[in-house]
């Protein structure tokens, strides 16, 4: 009984809980997050559509663009954005450089997401649809992207999480975010109760998001043949 | 056939390389409105290449196609105007699997003819009707059977009230009791008065429904005739080996 005590005392002890609670949840980090989602799943879908125009120049930017993104950890980005930027006179706000570092990660993973799916629609459809007259935007809008955005939720939705979770990384640039929040908390308190408080936040912010892609899931799927 | 009619469909010359390889190697064919014809030929022959070009699914590589008296080859052409005259029918029925049966078919009606949306599944049903599958318009591609979503896919090509019809091989990919109802569909048409080009190897079918029969190997016509001549006496050697080789 006394270990049990102790345990809850030192990861959900009351009183901190409610010193700290407004400070933690002050935190930027759910717009920041939110924005992430949005414009680099976006820019992601655009980049995708982009590239099936197969122009080989704006094609060969978009691979290394992708490539780039996806090879640099976040947290380099982060640094090189952060501290980089100043020296060539752009300077932007610690949130701003977490919400692009992220937001184009995202763009590069959704983009070879997107990309993916749209290969993967057979040949036929885009066939099929020309033969009836339909041109190449329309046969994009109304039967490949249709298709291929069904088949790339689910690791859509992964990728997403994943990324978006590195909000964390605006600790190293004094971004107001949860898990910053936290540990500061932590060390005034000199009890765990915060980082508790963080990791909660972080499941009440990110369940929606896995939730909404199972949704997605189970709207999109159709009956297979 | 009548020698005053305009041909509907018109190959002068037709050529197609794929990168070093001749498929057709100078193809000249005239379908006059009404006729159907058949096209064989052993694999590998340009059959289907043959049809891709009549609708710049291929582009060729000289010569030229004309549909309707508009040569559907030169740069000027809206080939997307053009391509609603034509209809394709494919031998994997390509139908969108993501639309109810009824949206495959409206959906060129909606997006490229601007049919309001009422007017388009009218037409969409009548379409199905014709195909005898109005009582499955609201069903997915996978939930029909291989022979019914071949005549969906035909549907959708005559929503657009094609001038033209072209059949790659369209039952080849069918199990074989399903076949007689999507020929029994292509006959419909042929009795209303549709002017079609059908690469395929229904021999029963060329025989009772073909106006004409093309013998095609390697990029060339051979010979062509009406069916009883070319099945029964074909006069090159090659077609003759050909209808031996299916008889058997």
């Amino acid at each position: 009984m006394e270990a049990w005590s102790r345990f809850l005392d030192t990861f959900f002890n009351l009183d901190v809980i409610e010193r700290y609670f407004p400070a933690i949840m002050k935190g930027v980090v759910v717009t920041i997050a939110a924005a992430v989602v949005v414009t680099g799943t976006l820019l992601g879908l655009v980049l995708a559509i982009v590239r099936t125009f197969r122009l080989i120049p704006m094609n060969a930017l978009i691979v290394v663009f992708v490539d780039m993104f996806r090879a640099l950890p976040p947290l380099v980005l982060v640094l090189l954005v952060y501290f980089g930027l100043p020296n060539i006179g752009i300077n932007l706000p610690s949130f701003a450089v977490l919400w692009l570092v992220l937001a184009l990660v995202l763009a590069a993973f959704a983009e070879e997401i997107f990309w993916a799916g749209i290969l993967s629609i057979p040949k036929g459809q885009w066939e099929a649809a020309r033969s009836t007259g339909l041109g190449f935007l329309g046969t994009l809008a109304y039967v490949v992207l249709p298709q291929a955005i069904r088949l790339t939720v689910p690791p859509l939705t992964n990728r997403t999480i994943a990324i978006t979770k590195n909000t964390a990384l605006g600790t190293v640039i004094g971004v107001g975010e949860i898990l910053n929040q936290a540990t500061t908390a932590q060390s005034f308190s000199g009890n765990a109760t915060p980082l508790m408080m963080g990791a909660i936040a972080y499941v009440i912010l990110f369940i929606p998001v896995v939730v909404l892609g199972r949704v997605l899931e189970t709207r999109f799927a159709w009956r297979r043949v | 056939m009548t020698t005053g009619t305009p041909p509907i469909l018109e190959i002068r010359g037709l050529r197609k390389k794929f990168h070093d390889v001749e498929i057709l190697r100078g193809i000249d064919l005239l379908v006059v409105p009404q006729e159907l014809v058949f096209v064989i030929g052993p694999s590998g022959a340009g059959k289907s290449t043959l049809l891709r070009c009549c609708n710049r699914l291929e582009e060729p590589s000289a010569g030229s196609v004309h549909v309707g008296g508009v040569d559907i080859t030169a740069r000027s052409t809206d080939i997307n105007a053009m391509r609603r005259q034509i209809g394709m029918v494919f031998q994997s029925f390509n139908l969108y699997p993501h639309m109810t049966a009824l949206r495959n078919v409206t959906l060129a009606l909606v997006k490229v003819l601007r049919k309001p949306r009422a007017e388009a599944e009218r037409l969409g049903m009548a379409a199905l009707d014709r195909v005898g599958l109005a009582n499955k318009a609201r069903s997915y591609p996978g939930e029909l059977s291989g022979g019914q979503q071949q005549r969906v896919a035909i549907a959708r090509a005559l929503a657009l009230e094609p001038k033209v019809m072209l059949f790659d091989e369209p039952t080849s990919a069918l199990d074989p009791e399903l076949v007689g109802s999507v020929l029994n569909v292509m006959r419909e048409l042929k009795r209303g008065g549709m002017t079609m080009l059908v690469v395929s190897h229904e021999m029963r079918f060329a025989r009772d429904a073909a106006d004409r029969v093309i013998f095609m190997d390697h990029g060339l016509v051979v010979e062509e005739g009406p069916p009883q001549r070319i099945f029964s006496t074909p006069s090159e050697a090659r077609t003759r080996a050909f209808i031996a080789e299916l008889g058997r």
